[in-house]
């Protein structure tokens, strides 16, 4: 790796109570990646994500240790971390919009943030959602409900509000399980387009999704890391964790 | 292929006697709300009119209106609400939204469970050693108002907290991941979107409160008198105390008089119900998600 990742991450382990949901991970992330999660169900996955944005706050039964750096700084130690999160934005599997008009879905974020003026929101909300491909399907109608939309264009809707976070960084967890084929190659294509400004970690149950867009990928099994690379080395290189294997080839899900 | 057997016969005869005897039950239920409207429209029907509602009582309430109970009455709640609501809901934000899950969180929540079991009368003599003589608020509209405050407590948080807590979580943890603190999550989006219910509740619980009788009796309402009250810090008339003295205290009272009097308690109590109905069905139909 050339420059210093973009996240860094050594020893984490997730506890629910008595249950160890991420048992010691180690893993760097770099600038300007697509860095692919895959694993079944179970895997710890999403328990990744939220230790990247320090929702155990929220979470009274959920316990994290290890280090976690983002761009340089320790996440356990950052003072604000509420700014801290601003700089990550979160996709969820089930889009959830928020109860509130479209554009305030996209503008919650910024007002969040402290931003009050109404032309400069507007530019947000225009940017944001255009660069979610969801600008030309609903700016007649701004005003309506973002939670009355459809799923395909509620997940586009919560790609729009994050990237108004101005995040460094993406996570999305499983973002097409609730959103029709057309709509899931349309983000795909819009996340290829992000890569250049944003790192992305992409957390999916796609295999063939996880190598069509990921740089390097991550195989999670059971909370613990059992294989990273180069994408295309996981489906075709020659050494690998035979579970790895089995599992990119469909053999266990 | 589809005949019935012995069996098939037996269980449609024992669904046809439970069905009955549901129905009978849920019957059961609407004797009494007819039978009372019923008997107080017929008995105290010729005693409504505008002065009855608007005028002083006269010949030692044997006659006249019942200005002064009806305003007493909306003083009480008012004021009641005013200090019930604030405390209410900001205590069932803290229980459901920032209370850690400890002993201390525990024992309030027993606390508030078991305020709800008190008996009125002891909150009455409650009110009295708290508001009236502890506080020097003496018997006031405000020592009345705060005895029924603490009674309607309990209800104000128990349906406040159900009210938030009917909010997906999920649109909690959306705002979190923004960056928005707790605070921020429940002014933008939860409060928002659960203030109807909250209403609804509060609403329901006022309509108890005006017909409520022990808690006021020593507190702040007064057997009879000849003005209205100007401050919190006067006695005042009630409806519910003035039913009660007009029926069993005073001779000589017409009999319509007080079956008008509890006619207007219970349309006032039906209309505050009418409208948390009314809430509840405009909340539906507004439902966002």
């Amino acid at each position: 790796m050339t420059a210093s990742p973009k996240v860094s991450v050594r020893g984490l382990h997730v506890r629910y109570g008595e249950r160890e949901v991420l048992r010691g991970v180690d893993l760097d992330i770099s600038e300007h990646e697509i860095f692919g999660i895959i694993g079944p169900a179970n895997s710890g996955k999403t328990s990744f994500l939220r230790a990247l944005n320090r929702m155990e706050q929220f979470d009274p039964a959920m316990e994290v240790e290890g280090s976690i750096l983002f761009n340089g700084h320790d996440i356990h130690t950052v003072r604000n971390v509420y700014a801290l999160r601003r700089r990550i934005g979160v996709v969820f599997p089930l889009p959830v919009g928020l109860p509130l008009s479209i554009y305030e879905n996209v503008a919650f974020a910024p007002r969040l943030a402290g931003v009050k003026a109404k032309s400069i929101l507007d530019e947000i909300v225009e940017r944001c959602l255009t660069r979610a491909a969801l600008w030309d399907e609903v700016k007649d109608r701004l005003g309506a409900l973002g939670s009355l939309l459809s799923g395909g264009q509620q997940q586009r809707l919560t790609i729009a509000r994050a990237l108004a976070q101005d995040p460094d960084l993406l996570l999305l967890d499983e973002f097409s399980i609730a959103v029709d084929p057309v709509t899931t190659m349309r983000i795909e294509d819009v996340l290829k387009e992000l890569r250049k400004e944003i790192t992305i970690v992409l957390v999916t149950n796609l295999v063939q999704q996880a190598r069509r867009l990921a740089d390097r990928t991550a195989f999670f099994l059971d909370g613990e890391l059992i294989e990273i690379g180069v994408t295309e080395d996981l489906f075709t290189g020659p050494v690998m964790d035979q579970r790895t294997r089995d599992y990119v080839e469909g053999r266990f899900g | 292929m589809f005949s019935s057997t012995p069996l098939d016969r037996r269980n449609r005869q024992v669904e046809w006697l439970f069905r009955a005897i549901f129905f009978l039950m849920t019957l059961l239920l609407i004797v009494p709300v007819v039978r009372i409207l019923g008997v107080l429209i017929y008995k105290g029907g010729s005693a409504l009119s505008f002065e009855f509602l608007f005028t002083m009582p006269k010949d030692g309430m044997t006659a006249g209106g019942i200005l002064p109970a009806l305003m007493g009455t909306v003083w009480l709640v008012a004021v009641a609400l005013l200090a019930s609501v604030p405390v209410g809901v900001a205590a069932a934000i803290y229980l459901s939204v920032y209370a850690p899950d400890n002993w201390l969180t525990r024992v309030i929540n027993l606390a508030i469970i078991n305020l709800a079991g008190v008996p009125s009368i002891v909150h009455a003599l409650f009110g009295v050693g708290a508001f009236v003589v502890f506080a020097r608020f003496g018997t006031s509209i405000l020592a009345a108002s705060l005895t029924l405050a603490v009674m309607t407590l309990p209800v104000v948080i128990v349906s406040t907290r159900e009210s938030l807590q009917a909010v997906p979580r999920a649109f909690r943890e959306a705002c979190w991941n923004m960056g928005a603190t707790r605070w921020q999550t429940i002014r933008r989006v939860v409060l928002p979107n659960s203030i109807s219910g909250i209403l609804t509740g509060v609403i329901l619980e006022v309509s108890r409160t005006a017909g409520e009788t022990a808690p006021i009796m020593f507190t702040g309402a007064a057997f009879f008198l000849p003005f209205l009250p100007q401050s919190i810090f006067d006695q005042t008339m009630a409806m519910s105390l003035h039913l009660f003295v007009i029926s069993t205290q005073v001779p000589g009272v017409p009999e319509e008089l007080p079956y008008g009097v509890a006619l207007v308690l219970i349309a006032m109590v039906l209309t505050m119900n009418a409208t948390s109905i009314a809430f509840r069905v405009h909340l539906r139909g507004k439902k966002k998600w």
